[in-house]
């Protein structure tokens, strides 16, 4: 998978979970919260749906490394490869 | 004591036959159900009484995703008797706006759909939803309506079964006359229809409507009567005191006349006549009046086949054949049993009667059970009758909680 097929999954549960936001200009090195009305629940279910829809656990001390696209995709993308690896 | 008069100035409803109390009303008077068939978790096809309103209309999609159905109502029926009463709270604090639901249970829906949800994940708790909690709280209808409207004043639910529509009602006039709020949102709300425990008890119970034809299965009086009809709704009120509704030269529906709510005592959830004549007559005498001068007794009665005949032996017991000028009806017949919104909603459809003096039927009954038969009950065909003045509204519920509420005809 490569970072950009990461940022994409991203997106598609943040398009579930903030179903009003206009996600065609989300800028990838910007804190998701500062340009989305999203709050620390929605994070969590950002977490619940990488739990539910990938098999990705992302443990509590590592939310941080949600805060962005960029820095999501850098977090997760090599997680996503491994996950892959043992199928 | 001296007791502060208190008036409706606002009607907000979803029913299963009407969004708005115009179209409500004009659906009881035309005889049209508004029970369909509806698909019941792990119990298939059933008849339910659904509402159709647009969630949108007041809501945010992530509201609605965050949100409960209960929520959902009850925010929708808020804003809509908000705008129908015409205050506008604009940038003033609303620190002095109480919020009263009725609910006869809530939290049902969310734990069933996450029990179901982590089923499909083994069981395993980690998939269980985080927002479970603030979802199935019990007074999450009320502050998913101050959320959405920014009121800042108390907001809670009053849980009373099946008496919860009244409840809610009762409570708000009496948070006004004790000087607690200056407004008040009051009535009650159902979601029932989206847990299948709600049907699967009743039927347990040997309780639960069936029927081929969905908008035959409510049909309390009937003599082939079989049991309750699920349905959603809800129904706010906006009630102020009198003087704060003249001065703002406030449209007036109706004035809270008297009221009284006690218990049966006697058993789980079989009612119980001697309470419930009690209850009526005890707000009666509340109201200041005599059972002649009830022009309408819109009853509980939710088509078991005992239940109907206790509440009309209380009836019986209060009004007798004395009472020329009552009309007895039943909204059930239309709309299925709201739950926590009947009480609520069964006074709305009745309410415009104050003007146009019509009384709505009770439909579907093809054949009266004698021992239903009441003088003054108005089956399958509105009735204009000579005035009405007062209106008595019966709800009662399981653990023998009996409500009636009165609202006269405002006269200044």
């Amino acid at each position: 998978m490569t970072k950009d097929e990461c940022k994409q999954r991203v997106i598609d549960i943040i398009a579930d979970i903030a179903p009003d936001e206009d996600l065609s200009n989300l800028k990838s090195d910007v804190k998701l919260r500062d340009q989305l009305q999203i709050d620390s629940m929605d994070f969590l279910d950002i977490v619940m749906e990488l739990r539910k829809r990938h098999g990705l656990e992302v443990p509590e001390a590592d939310y941080g490394q949600l805060a962005s696209l960029d820095s999501s995709a850098e977090y997760l993308t090599p997680k996503f490869n491994a996950l892959a690896a043992k199928r | 004591m001296q007791t502060a008069r208190i008036v409706i100035t606002g009607v907000g409803l979803t029913a299963p036959n009407g969004n708005s109390l115009a179209e409500f009303r004009q659906n009881l008077l035309n005889g049209v159900s508004g029970v369909e068939h509806k698909e019941v978790r792990y119990m298939g096809i059933q008849p339910a009484g659904v509402c159709h309103y647009d969630p949108l209309k007041y809501q945010k999609k992530k509201e609605l995703r965050v949100g409960t159905r209960a929520g959902s109502i009850s925010i929708y029926c808020a804003r809509e008797a908000l705008a129908d009463s015409g205050l506008d709270f604009g940038a003033r604090p609303t620190d002095r706006v109480g919020i009263y639901i009725g609910c006869t249970e809530h939290g049902n829906v969310e734990t069933e759909n996450e029990v179901f949800a982590i089923s499909k994940f083994g069981y395993d708790t980690k998939f269980w939803s985080h927002y479970h909690n603030p979802r199935t709280v019990a007074n999450n209808p009320a502050g998913e309506i101050s959320l959405n409207l920014g009121i800042t004043g108390p907001a809670y639910t009053i849980g009373a079964a099946c008496a919860a529509g009244n409840l809610g009602l009762i409570h708000a006039a009496q948070m006004l006359r004790l000087g607690e709020v200056d407004c008040a949102l009051g009535g009650g709300v159902s979601e029932s229809i989206h847990t299948f425990g709600i049907f699967a008890g009743f039927r347990s119970q040997g309780a639960l409507a069936a029927h081929p034809d969905p908008k035959k299965a409510s049909r309390p009086f009937d003599k082939s009567r079989n049991g309750i009809v699920v349905s959603e709704g809800g129904c706010l009120y906006v009630l102020e005191r009198l003087e704060d509704a003249q001065t703002r030269g406030a449209k007036i529906y109706g004035e809270i006349g008297g009221y009284c709510v006690n218990s049966d005592a006697s058993d789980y959830v079989l009612p119980n006549p001697t309470r419930q004549a009690d209850c009526v007559r005890r707000a009666i005498a509340h109201a200041g009046l005599q059972p002649r001068d009830i022009h309408i007794v819109n009853t509980h009665a939710t088509a078991t086949p005992q239940g109907d005949i206790q509440e009309c032996e209380a009836i019986r017991a209060v009004f007798g054949e004395g009472c020329p000028d009552t009309y007895i009806n039943n909204t059930k017949s239309f709309i299925g049993h709201c739950m926590g919104a009947a009480g609520a909603l069964e006074l709305a459809g009745n309410l415009p009667a104050f003007d146009d003096r019509v009384v709505h039927p009770t439909i579907n009954v093809d054949e009266l059970d004698p021992a239903c038969a009441l003088p003054g009950l108005v089956l399958n065909q509105p009735k204009r009758v000579g005035r009405v003045d007062a209106i008595l509204n019966n709800s009662f519920g399981m653990l023998g909680i009996n409500s009636t509420l009165i609202v006269k005809r405002f006269v200044p």
